[in-house]
């Protein structure tokens, strides 16, 4: 919009990047505006980083909070087409158990959920369950019960990366691992913010007319930063990873929402969650999953799916919902599932600063919309909202696997195919004809050096845990034990700094094995024992 | 907290060790091919995601299951390929794959008009035709077949005789000793019978199917197992163990039918046992006496196939022949010899195929025997082919070896 301005001046400034601040972004650029986006780690580092990954139908939310499971449909919808290569269409089942009926949640209850979801715009149809399991052969084969619904999965880091990566083509500057410290404050106005490098270290202050506050949780202390307050409710939740794909529907169960009753399938794995609680914001930077948690989930996905009992578990993580409580209730307790967006002008009388939160990954579309409305009404700028219909970068076309072309010859490979899964039609990027670039370095999850050499040139990344949420190297059954150290050499040399390797190596184990340490029994204890042997002599060796 | 994973053919034990892939004779020379690890436990965690993510490549796998023997987790890489093979594998040659594969359907029409069969079958044009429409290679000599089954024979000159014996098994001779090679059959008969065995079919055996397994034949294997495991009860349910003499058909009743075609063989599966194994625990238990001939002398040289690596039965084989008084007896270094059943007859594998087969027929040649030794049809057929040394089968040896009279009385 503004056309001279100086190099750290810009129309909008958006702190946090997560879902919310990604989509926020590429909502002002596509409108034109000049956007600055500043996150103090990687881009999908908080919640967006550690959650379910469901394509919620809604269905969950429709019996209690018709408004919200109308917005889940809604985006459902679009993300289907906007966003091709970052969601799947794996439809979702609602099941009623035997015991559920004595709980107050039997076929009774099934029939008002019904009723609610297509109240609300849900297809949801009652099917046999014979015909469930069918659809779903892992399924608790004892269901009584089960409603199919337009449930799906959707990669949260591919889906982030993807509307960066649209900001950055239409002009936003993205900044990452660098933290907002303080904002510069002019009588009640805020006009830019101060920035602190964690890498290089270095400080510097950006200006803009608004900036928008989605740091998700941590948008709670921005707004202190800003003085303002915005009561926040920091819930906690659980999950677990299994190292394959043990269902290929989304299996819910039909009743209130409780802990561990969605596994949600996910790329090569299935996810079971979650768990909610509530934990001081001290915590929020260093969430850990507890053995109780861990047994929690076990025992409830097992109502779900019982072959989870023996299915090998890659690792347990947890993220933290930034989730809201209603303005006029100070105790916290009523919580809002819904998107909030404050004008902080008419709501505290601070001028050019906005906060977006609340909602959940798969409304991300929908609150970047509500914030880059109310920006551009600061801005008095008049561009409308296109995100609905503008198809994300990698998003064409409809049907990716047969239609994204790959080149054909001898010696091509899996990771070709599965490059597809992951950058869509971005992988047209990637150059498979070179032998070089079509070697395999993740074999779990089938990353080849050029999509890694991608990664670095188009993504972002910097670390190996950066190269993991945009190529899930490292992800697999092995859990890095057989490639980091390939890895590692292969995006040392496409940053053009080989001699990085070890010390990327060294870095990323460190994390995985927290990862694994909350699981470590069976086969997960035996890949540990081997990964440790493994990195152990190739010190000694060194 | 968990119950120990079990998973089918043992794919999430997977550890990601790759020793696997030091093993497998194919990955090593052909460089479509994926490899075990990659076409198995990791290519199928990709096909639990999305089928598309089947590779025709697959059917380079030659089913050695060398890279299962190496799997120190116990994976099932070869199972795990063949069941994907079965699952998704689109068959592209039909013909080809259905000939090759229904051993026991093309044999009998083939066995009718041998001589014209065989002349037809060693003919230059017609071997060019077979490559360039059906893509069977032009390089190999085709297993000739015999004018007359190994059972009708048995049915002619042998069945009456069966009663008289002490004791009683029941042989399944398969394919090969049926339609293209009726001595293996007349030895093994001759050999039993000399140690006391009477020696019975089964109630129309079927082809065990390893074949159209590979050829991703799924539903006409599956009713080969249901009916071989059915005869085979019915034996077993008489008291009798069921002998073979091939390997591949051991183990594939054995061990394929429970983990790839999903069909049951727990009643018999212990029953079913390879001729070699057998007459070792006979000989140790002493219900049998053996009797060799004075003057018998040869040099042999053990090749031990891939399948018998997987049973871990080579032993027996081994020492039975090292048993022999006049015997010279080399063990080969165990080494694929690049035929896989009948991977080697099709036509984008003959050149994988002699090159897995090349340290083999090398050390051959070094050891330069007067024939070689092996439980394994088709390594026969590659062997013979590749070096032009005889390949005989140890039961054949040992009746050779053996003063079968004197045995006979022996045993009485
Ligand atoms: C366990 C769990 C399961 C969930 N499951 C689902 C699901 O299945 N489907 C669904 O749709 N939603 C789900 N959600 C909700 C969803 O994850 C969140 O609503 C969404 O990711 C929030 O995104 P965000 O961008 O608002 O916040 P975040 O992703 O947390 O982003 C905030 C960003 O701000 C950055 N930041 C913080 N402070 C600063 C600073 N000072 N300077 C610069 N940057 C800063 C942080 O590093 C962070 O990256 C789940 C949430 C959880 C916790
Ligand atoms: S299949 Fe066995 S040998 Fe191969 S990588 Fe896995 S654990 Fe190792
Ligand atoms: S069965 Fe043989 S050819 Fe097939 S993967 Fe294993 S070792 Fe290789």
């Amino acid at each position: 919009m503004a056309n001279n301005l100086k190099d750290n001046e810009f129309d909008v400034i958006i702190v946090g990047g997560g879902i919310t601040g990604a989509g926020t972004a590429r909502d002002c650029s596509l409108r034109g505006l000049r956007v600055l986006l500043i996150e103090r780690n990687d881009i999908a580092d908080g919640a967006t980083g550690r959650n379910h990954g469901l394509l919620h139908s809604g269905a969950r939310y429709a019996v209690k909070d018709s408004e919200s499971a109308t917005e889940c449909i809604k985006e459902n919808m679009i993300l289907r087409n906007i966003a091709r290569n970052c969601v799947e269409d794996t439809q979702g089942l609602f099941i009623t158990l035997p015991e559920d009926a004595e709980t107050g949640f039997g076929l009774d209850y099934q029939k008002k959920f019904i009723d609610a979801c297509i109240a609300a715009g849900i297809s949801a149809k009652a099917i046999d369950p014979k015909d469930a399991i069918r659809m779903e052969p892992s399924v608790n084969p004892t269901l009584i019960g089960a409603v199919q619904v337009p449930d799906g999965s959707v990669d949260p880091f591919r889906l982030c990366s993807a509307n960066v990566l649209d900001a950055k083509l239409h002009g936003a500057k993205v900044i990452t691992y660098t933290e907002v410290t303080e904002f510069v404050k002019e009588d009640n106005t805020i006009k830019g913010v101060k920035v602190h490098n964690k890498k290089t270290g270095e400080d510097a202050v950006y200006y803009a007319p608004v900036t928008v506050n989605a740091a998700g949780i941590w948008g709670h202390s921005i707004a202190e930063m800003a003085g303002v307050h915005v009561g926040m409710y920091p819930a906690k939740g659980a999950l677990l990873v299994f190292g394959h794909r043990v269902n290929n529907v989304v299996i819910n169960r039909c009743r209130k929402s409780a802990d561990g009753d969605i596994l949600v399938p996910g790329d090569t794995v299935t996810v079971i969650g979650t768990t909610s609680t509530k934990v001081p914001f001290e915590e929020c930077d260093n969430m850990s999953v507890t053995r109780e948690e861990v047994e929690l989930l076990l025992r409830e996905g097992c109502a779900l799916c019982p072959s989870l009992a023996n299915t090998r578990i890659l690792r347990a993580y947890a993220g933290v919902r930034p989730l809201v409580a209603s303005d006029d209730d100070p105790t916290g307790r009523s919580i809002s599932r819904g998107i909030v967006c404050l004008d902080h002008e008419t709501r505290d009388g601070i001028k050019g600063f906005i906060t977006i939160t609340g909602g959940k990954l798969m409304t991300y579309r929908l609150m970047a919309e509500w914030a880059t409305d109310a920006v551009c009404r600061k801005l008095a700028v008049a561009e409308q909202c296109k995100t609905a219909v503008t198809p994300l970068p990698g998003s064409e076309p409809k049907d990716q696997y047969s239609e994204v072309k790959i080149p054909q010859f001898a010696g091509a490979n899996l990771g070709m195919k599965a490059s597809i899964g992951r950058q869509g039609s971005m992988v047209r990027k990637i150059d498979f004809t070179n032998a070089e670039d079509r070697e395999l370095v993740c074999e779990c999850e089938q990353v080849t050096v050029g999509e890694i050499r991608y990664a670095v040139n188009e993504l972002g990344v910097t670390s190996l845990r950066d190269l993991r949420r945009r190529t899930r190297v490292g992800m697999g059954t092995c859990q890095g034990a057989f490639c980091i150290g390939k890895a590692a050499a292969a995006l040392a040399a496409a940053l053009g700094k080989p001699e990085m390797a070890d010390q990327l190596a060294a870095d990323y184990l460190n994390e995985r094995w927290k990862g694994m340490s909350a699981v470590g029994w069976g086969d997960t204890l035996r890949e540990m024992e081997y990964l440790q042997r493994v990195y152990k002599s190739s010190n000694e060796s060194k | 907290m968990q119950e120990h994973s079990i998973s089918a053919n043992n794919f999430e034990q997977c550890q990601k060790c790759a020793i696997c892939t030091t093993v497998c004779p194919v990955l090593a020379n052909n460089e479509l091919y994926p490899g075990p690890k990659q076409a198995g436990p990791d290519g199928e965690r990709y096909r639990m995601k999305n089928p598309v993510f089947y590779q025709e490549t697959l059917k380079y796998c030659m089913n050695c299951k060398r890279c299962e023997v190496a799997c120190p987790s116990g994976v099932k890489i070869g199972d795990m390929i063949q069941s994907a093979k079965l699952e998704y594998g689109k068959r592209s040659h039909i013909i080809r794959d259905t000939t090759l594969a229904s051993t026991d359907l093309v044999g009998p029409m083939a066995s009718a008009f041998a001589p014209v069969a065989n002349l037809a079958l060693s003919m230059k044009p017609v071997k060019a035709v077979l490559d360039a429409t059906i893509g069977v290679s032009k390089h190999r000599t085709m297993p000739k077949y015999s004018s007359q089954t190994f059972e009708s024979w048995f049915k002619k000159n042998a069945a009456a005789k069966q009663d008289g014996f002490r004791n009683h098994i029941s042989y399944y001779h398969g394919c090969y000793a049926n339609f293209n090679y009726p001595q293996l059959g007349k030895d093994f008969v001759a050999v039993m019978n000399a140690l006391g065995y009477g020696v019975h079919l089964l109630d129309k055996e079927e082809c065990c199917g390893v074949a159209m397994i590979s050829a991703g034949m799924k539903k006409q294997a599956t009713k080969k197992a249901q009916h071989n495991v059915k005869v085979i009860g019915e034996a077993v349910a008489a008291g009798r163990k069921v002998v073979t003499v091939s390997t591949s058909c051991t183990l594939t009743i054995r061990d394929e039918y429970p983990h790839l075609l999903g069909v049951d063989n727990s009643a018999v599966r212990d029953n079913v046992v390879l001729v070699e194994k057998f007459l070792w625990q006979a000989l140790s238990a002493e219900n049998v006496k053996l009797v060799w001939k004075e003057d018998y002398k040869a040099r042999a040289a053990y090749h031990v196939p891939c399948h018998q690596e997987v049973l871990g039965w080579s032993n027996f084989t081994i020492e039975l022949l090292q048993m022999i008084p006049g015997m010279e007896l080399t063990v080969l270094d165990s080494h694929c010899c690049g035929i896989g059943g009948t991977y080697g007859f099709k036509k984008e594998n003959y050149e994988t195929s002699q090159k897995i087969g090349q340290p083999l027929f090398d050390s051959i040649k070094a050891a330069d025997p007067d024939f070689v030794a092996c439980e394994c049809e088709t390594c026969k057929w590659q062997i013979e082919m590749s070096t032009g040394y005889a390949v005989k089968n140890p039961i054949s040896i040992l009746a050779e070896a053996l003063d079968l009279e004197k045995t006979m009385e022996a045993n009485r």
